[in-house]
Formats: C-alpha cells, structure tokens, sequence
C-alpha cells in the first residue's frame, strides 16, 4: 500500500497584486510506497516545493488529492517530520532543546526530552554540541539539528526541502552520506526536494523528474544502482545522462513554445 | 588588557567630574547668587540631610528620602506593571489576530496621540488626589510603547519558525507560547526600556500636580520655599532612579535574551 498518494493535483497561485494566475502544478499524479527515498528533481520554479509544502499540510491543492496513510492531508501534523532549506531553529532554545522541540510542546518532562534529544544528536553525530546555541553552529550542523528534530518525532515520513542546497560541495556529499545511512537504520519513506542530478542519483530509490511551468512529472525513474553509489560508474552516467536529456528536451520544448 | 580597562574605568568618569568641578567652581564664584544656582557641596549637603537627617537643614523632610523615594517606586511599579501586562497581552492578540486588530487597533491608535500629561484633570476627577491619578497616568505613559512594540515584535516573528512549530504538532496556544512570544522577546523587551523612561517621567508630573507625596512632591515644594539645593537633590534622585529601573530591565534582557550575544552587532546592551 502506498503512504503518499497524490491524484491529480494542481495549485494555481492567484496574484492579486498583478492580477494574474499562475499554475504552478498541473494534474500530478504520484505514489510513493513506504521506506522508499524518492528524489523530486527539477529546475527552480517547476513546483516541488511546492508538491512538498501540499504534503507537508503547509499548502492545498487547488484541484486533485493528497493522502498519506490512506488520510487526506489538510494541517501539517507530526506524522510528517519536515526539514527545511534553512534549518529554522528556535535561535533562544540550545541544540537539546530543538531537538526535542516536539516534546516540548507535547509538555515532556525535562529529563525525558533531555534523554530523548539524545539519541537523535548522537545518531546525527552533534554529540557535545548540546547546549550550544543555533548561531554558534555551522550551516551543516544547524542543517543536522533539524534533521534530528524530524527524526525524534519518530514519523512515518521525512519531507526535505533542498536541505543540503545552502552547504559547500564537501559538505553536502558528507551530509548525503550520513543521510542515507540514518535511513537505512531507521527506516521510513523521505522525500527529498533537489534540483542536483547527481545528489538525486546518489540519494533516491527513486527519481521522479519534473519540468518547468506549469510543474508535471516527467518520468519516475527507478534507481536500482548499489550503495555507497558510485558517481563515476557507467551506470551513474547512463542514468544522469538520460535525466539531463530529460531536462533539455523540456527545455527545448519551452524554447519552442516560446518562438 | 587591565591598562586598557583602567583607562576605560577613567574615560567614563572624566565629562562628570568636569562638569562638577566646573560648576563648583562657578557658583562659588559668585556671578550668580548662590542660591539660585547651589554648588554641588551644598546639594550634597541638603541630600544628605533628607537621607538620613544630619543637621536637619532640611526640615520637614529631614530623613524622609526613603519615605519619598518608595513612594514614587510604588507608583511607576504598580503602573509599569499594570501597563505591562495589558501591553504584552493585548500586542500579542493584536499581532497575531488579523480579527483582533480590526476591532482594537482604530481605538488605540486614536487614544495613543494625546499626551498622557492631557489626561490629569481627568484623573483627578476621577481617582481623587492620592496614588491613584499617578498610577493611571503611569500606566498610560508606559502602556502604549510596550503596547507597539510588542504588536512589531509579534509581526515580525518569522514565519518559517510558525511552519517548523506546525510540522512537530503545535496548537495555535502552543505556537504562541514557545515560538511567537520568545521571538517577540527583543521587541518587548525595548518597549518596556522605553516604557520605563515614560513611567518616571509622569510619576514627577503627577506628583507635582495630583498627590501629595513622593519625590516630585518634594521638588515642587521646595521650589515654593526657594530651596534650590534640594530642588537639585530631588532631580539627582529621580536621574538615579531612573537609571537603577533601567538597570534592571536591562539585567533581566540579557538573561532572556543570552542566545542573542552573538547574533548581533552589540546584542544584549
């Protein structure tokens, strides 16, 4: 059984100011299986934040459904752990204490949280970082609290939004590493927004690729490749080469619309 | 290091002590005469006397400086606190309700522009002569800074914190308590500074017109028996309370607000 199910979705953003519409998706139709990882892949502005605000609860579809576990999403909810392109932390609360942000409101007991909070920043590797406060972290490591605030909620799915987007290339390739392997020992379906073929490549067991406005889904490629995946396999290349033709085609598609 | 910091210690006292040494020196020169502008010994002197009765110079008021001075601390205590109360709980609803705002806001933004002072005739009638018409107008003077502040505080709380809250399954009161109220915190905070300056301000005017007590009381009065000295000492309270309330408030920020230190440019002062 599928955890997400999306049906004919389409989000029309009316613009009061110019008076105008502006469909950002149009009629998208996605299953994603539980523990799956899929990557939405696409260049900016075709809509996949969008696609991942409407799971989130964040937004509505202006047309179509969005399901998780068979329950159509209309708030966010902590059954949906989300991570964001900025990480969004509490910047008065210490690391622990965003972390365990969820218990916090939930009214957990001090120690409780504490315990909790943990876990999670051992399993992203913050340890000895607890007490220290949003702005004294780096970019990546503040990008890490919020995945371990995600994970603490213990969610049937994580939603990332370019986490990694905001991070140096030596950095983004660590994070993706551990990602992966945070995955794997914890199980759960994620979708993950990026517009990098090769971090999509690296990370998804499956890539679903998107074109420009109005956002669609192209192609759902599945990514049968091993892991720790190898950028530099002749499989890799075979299937970024096939993405990126993708992308032109659209590409060249519009262009010719556009003439 | 400790050089630099001595010289620190010395540069904040070199503009006072000129001032003091320069005044002495003028009003004992005798181009004025001397009780209209008493040199800082003689204020000292008068001050002295109010504080702990020494030669009684002073007269009634001889020992009376603690009586006087917690006078007119109760009366911007219970205002200023009364106005922070109203300010925070009223520019937390304005802030975050877009309804609440509609129904409240054109009243304020009406009632805010006419000068506390405007309203003394008014309290006196109503409150009478005693703590009351002071406490009102206190109230009045520090409300309306903590009441803005705290609205722009509320805001501009940055909505991408409100998601994050929603996505770990906070309720609105939630959301309101752990993530837009500490945001707000910075804004409050310089309402109540703000807020606090009001507050002394109107104490001493209503003292000098509706109540019978405190240190403005003490000031209007001595200027009726021509004696400037205590005059001066009664403004050199004020300045001191003052400064001591604002000490405070500024103690209590930087405990509140310790994760700002690194963030801005002087945060915390």
């Amino acid at each position: 059984m599928a955890t997400i199910d999306i049906s004919g979705v389409s989000k029309i953003f009316t613009d009061k100011k110019r008076n105008a519409d502006v469909t950002a998706l149009s009629d998208i139709n996605l299953s994603i299986a539980r523990n799956e990882f899929v990557c939405l892949l696409g260049p900016s502005g075709c809509g996949k934040s969008t696609l991942l605000n409407m799971i989130a609860g964040f937004e509505q579809p202006s047309a179509g459904t969005v399901s998780v576990d068979g329950r159509p999403v209309t708030a966010p909810g902590a059954d949906r752990g989300v991570v964001f392109q900025h990480a969004n932390l509490m910047p008065w609360l210490p690391v622990w204490e965003n972390v365990a942000f969820h218990l916090l409101l939930g009214g957990g007991q001090k120690a409780e949280r504490r315990a909790r909070a943990q876990i999670y920043i051992d399993m992203v590797g913050l340890t000895g970082f607890e007490n220290h406060y949003p702005s004294e972290l780096s970019g990546g490591m503040n990008q890490r609290v919020g995945i371990a605030r995600a994970l603490l909620m213990n969610p049937q799915v994580i939603l990332m939004d370019e986490p990694f987007g905001a991070l140096d290339e030596q950095t983004r390739m660590d994070m993706q590493t551990e990602l992966v392997r945070i995955w794997q020992q914890h199980q759960g379906t994620i979708v993950f927004v990026t517009h990098g073929v090769d971090e999509a490549l690296t990370l998804g067991t499956h890539v679903a690729v998107m074109s420009a406005r109005p956002g669609r889904v192209v192609e759902i490629i599945p990514i049968d490749l091993p892991r720790p995946r190898d950028i530099t396999s002749p499989q890799f290349n075979a299937l970024k080469r096939h993405i990126l033709a993708l992308l032109r085609g659209e590409r060249a598609e519009q262009e010719r619309a556009l003439a | 290091m400790t050089a630099l910091a001595q010289l620190r210690k010395l540069d904040r006292a070199i503009v006072p002590v000129l001032v003091l040494a320069g005044w002495e020196a003028f009003s004992r020169s005798g181009a004025l005469p001397a009780a209209l502008l008493p040199a800082p010994s003689t204020v000292v002197w008068a001050w002295a006397d109010w504080l702990v009765g020494t030669d009684g110079n002073t007269q009634t008021y001889s020992g009376h400086w603690l009586a006087d001075m917690l006078a007119s601390l109760s009366r911007v205590a219970a205002g200023f606190a009364i106005a922070t109360l109203l300010g925070v709980a009223l520019g937390v609803a304005i802030g975050w309700s877009r309804k609440i705002e509609i129904v409240i806001e054109p009243t304020l933004q009406m009632l805010r522009p006419i000068p506390p002072v405007s309203w003394i005739p008014l309290a006196i009638i109503w409150f009478g002569i005693a703590n009351k018409p002071a406490i009102f107008l206190v109230f009045l003077g520090a409300f309306f800074p903590i009441l803005l502040n705290t609205i722009h505080g509320v805001k501009t709380c940055d909505r991408n914190l409100i998601r994050a809250g929603a996505m770990v399954g906070g309720s609105e009161r939630k959301l309101l308590r752990y993530i837009v109220v500490p945001a707000a915190m910075p804004s409050i905070f310089a309402g109540l500074r703000i807020g606090i300056g009001s507050a002394w301000m109107l104490t001493v005017t209503a003292e000098m017109v509706a109540v019978k007590s405190g240190l403005g009381y003490v000031l209007w009065d001595s200027y009726y028996f021509l004696r400037y000295d205590l005059v001066l000492a009664a403004m050199a309270s004020i300045g001191l309370l003052g400064f001591c309330s604002d000490l405070a408030i500024r103690t209590a920020m930087a405990r509140v607000l310790h994760w700002q230190r690194n963030t801005t440019l002087r945060g915390g002062e």
